[in-house]
């Protein structure tokens, strides 16, 4: 019987002697586990562990602790050759000697695949990604988009069981970027097979992933779909990476629920949250809200959740306007969005005016201050 | 003002105003120096060479101004076929030698953590500062009956008795591999160094176990430091005089020492260009063959 997951990491450990001599934990005590047919992201800053934990998957490294299972069996020291996962490399590391056709039949070669049956596979999977007719060009012919397609097409043709994903749009424009973007996904999404991502761009993770890993410093901080990463972030470190927000210092007066009650020390004003982690009444904690999330009005309706501030700096960025206020000595940003088209200034908040943000409990996210 | 200025001088010195106008006369002017050097140092010789090997001999070893093609007709005699084969014997199979011997080696150092390789690489270089004739003779101390290498077999029982290496084919070849080792090892280093890691684990990663990663992978794209080092070693090791001459006793002959016997023993110059010419076209046409055959390294060589 199978598992339902097809990658599982049991608290693994992978720790590198640094050129100094020290012992440095590049994953550290990291568990996580990857559903069959998910598009799972791992996502942090470099020397998160994000690389280190895919190549323990691939079998390029051994964990010094804990387990990896691949399709349910625990996998040790099997070597990358006889894994059924393969790679698609930040580098794409394309055999510079051989043609395209003969970089993506490789795999099937050292399967022992019949010629006939190479010759259809990789037909078929150059049609898949697009590459039909540069069969016999060199890797070296080809723009960048085409090679990081023919790496993927290397990768596939072997249909894994898990397709490993390396940062495999680093080196491409944005424009191509964002377009290989839908297209790993919707190709993800035909074939049904397994992609784990690894990824330093929170916008790239947020577009494809059905589940994100945020990382850091060898630990996963969060594990959910996008959603949950972005509105209810548990870490100050996970709301400070995924996207922008303000942070506000503050003491949890009272908790009923997921809601508390948190008392803002540079105001000395109450506002209520969603507490994502666990907090008691007395911890010092951080808020955070996002700045798409403040809504900006003229007079407030009632007192509560309510605050004055003065512009300080407002740019016009197209779909929204970058409000900057000052309120009672904090720097708090907010995004309005520009709802009506029109080419009055008047309009638009300028530096020094007066007006009142609206903070919904909603958009409040009350964090363990660390 | 500058502009009236200049006009001036295009006027004085016509050949200016040609250079800058002409683009021709510009890449004509500026690959001179290489021109110039390679037509003193290497066509004027090889013509003088040639020049030579249709001369005669004169009586006194002297060289006359007579026409004669008979220097290459002596050549075909059955005794220089055989030791023109034999020469090339020996430059093959030292070139294989060193091709056998010098790969893992490269492959060693070029795998080694970055701080070792310089150091590796110093010690491959580090024979080359003591002259090449001592270095021959610490060899002929080595292998002669009763040397060093007798010594410490009979010592650790291995054998009985002398091997009488020197003076063997065996002596000259190991002579031969020791000096071009290094020509070999450097050139395949370069190539093996240059294979990033990353695409020995896509092979592996594709499927691949060790040897197949080797043999489709690692082998292929060091195929330009296989060509650059069988050249380096080839071409030299076919017209080496000295490793037979010392280590060989007489017994060895290579077309090296037809060479140099004809220039300075027999004083029969226009042979010994003859014979010259001869050795020259032969690398030639195997050089080019050869680099033909192994044709797919070629977009590979920098």
């Amino acid at each position: 019987m199978t598992s339902d997951y097809a990658i599982e990491l049991r608290d693994v450990v992978k720790k590198f002697i640094t050129p100094e001599g020290n012992e440095l934990a590049a994953v550290d005590h990291v568990t996580m586990q990857i559903k069959n047919g998910e598009f799972f992201s791992m996502l942090g800053s470099s020397g998160c562990g994000k690389t280190t934990s895919l190549r323990l998957i691939a079998g390029f490294e051994w964990p010094t602790e804990g387990e990896v299972y691949i399709g349910g069996k625990p996998i040790g020291h099997t070597p990358p050759y006889q894994r059924t996962v393969n790679t698609v490399f930040q580098s794409y590391a394309l055999f510079q000697h051989l043609t395209v056709y003969q970089n993506v039949a490789f795999g099937l070669e050292m399967e022992g695949v019949s010629k006939d049956e190479i010759s259809k596979r990789v037909g078929r999977v150059l049609e898949m990604v697009q590459l039909k007719g540069m069969d016999r060009r060199r890797p070296k012919q080809l723009s960048g988009g085409q090679q990081q397609r023919v790496a993927l097409a290397r990768a596939l043709v072997k249909t894994p069981l898990v397709l490993l994903l390396d940062e495999p749009l680093g080196a491409l424009d944005l424009k191509l970027r964002k377009e290989m973007q839908l297209e790993l996904k919707s190709l993800q999404q035909q074939l049904g097979i397994t992609f784990i991502y690894v990824t330093h761009d929170q916008e790239e993770a947020l577009t494809m992933s059905d589940r994100i890993a945020v990382m850091s410093h060898g630990k996963v901080l969060q594990m959910g779909p996008a959603v949950e990463i972005y509105e209810r972030p548990t870490s100050r470190f996970v709301a400070d990476f995924i996207g922008e927000t303000n942070f506000l210092e503050g003491k949890v007066k009272s908790v009923t629920g997921e809601k508390a009650v948190v008392t803002i020390h540079a105001w000395e004003q109450e506002l209520t949250g969603i507490a994502t982690a666990k907090v008691q009444a007395g911890d010092d904690v951080a808020v955070s809200i996002r700045p798409e999330k403040i809504q900006l009005i003229e007079e407030p309706v009632t007192k509560q959740n309510s605050l004055e501030g003065i512009v300080v700096r407002s740019t016009y960025i197209g779909s929204d306007t970058h409000v900057y206020l000052d309120v009672r000595g904090q720097t708090i940003k907010v995004w309005d969005q520009n709802r009506i088209s029109t080419v009055d200034p008047n309009a638009f908040y300028r530096k020094g005016e007066k007006v009142w943000l609206s903070l919904i409990p909603e958009n409040t996210v009350i964090l363990p201050k660390d | 003002m500058t502009t009236t200025h200049t006009e001036e001088n295009n006027k004085r010195v016509p050949l200016m105003k040609t250079i800058r106008e002409n683009r021709v006369a510009q890449g004509l002017l500026l690959i001179s120096p290489a021109n110039i050097y390679l037509f003193l140092l290497m066509v004027l010789p090889l013509l003088l060479v040639v020049v030579l090997s249709f001369l005669s001999r004169g009586t006194y070893g002297d060289v006359v101004f007579k026409f004669n093609p008979s220097n290459y007709t002596r050549l075909l005699d059955p005794i220089y076929g055989r030791i023109l084969f034999y020469s090339l014997e020996v430059g093959i199979e030292t070139t294989v030698l060193c091709i056998l011997i010098g790969y893992p080696l490269a492959y060693y150092i070029a795998r080694a953590p970055a701080r070792q390789r310089s150091l590796l690489l110093f010690l491959i270089l580090v024979p080359f500062w003591t002259n090449f004739i001592i270095r021959i003779y610490a060899w002929i101390m080595i292998l002669r009956a009763g040397g060093f290498l007798d010594d410490v077999l009979q010592w650790a029982h291995i054998t009985q008795g002398s091997l009488n290496l020197l003076y063997t084919p065996t002596a000259v070849m190991i002579g031969m591999i020791y000096e071009f080792l290094p020509f070999m090892i450097l050139p395949l280093y370069s190539s093996l160094e240059k294979i990033e890691f990353s695409l020995l684990e896509a092979a592996a990663d594709l499927g691949a176990p060790p040897w197949k990663v080797f043999l489709r992978v690692t082998l292929p794209l060091s195929v330009p430091g296989i060509i650059a080092g069988t050249i380096l070693v080839f071409i030299p090791a076919l017209g080496m005089f000295v490793i037979p001459d010392l280590m060989g006793g007489a017994k060895t002959i290579l077309i090296g020492n037809v060479i140099r016997n004809q220039f300075l023993t027999a004083r029969d110059w226009p042979f010994g260009a003859a014979a010259s010419m001869i050795l020259m076209v032969l690398t030639m046409v195997f050089t080019l063959y050869y680099t033909r055959k192994a044709g797919f390294g070629e977009d590979l060589l920098v």
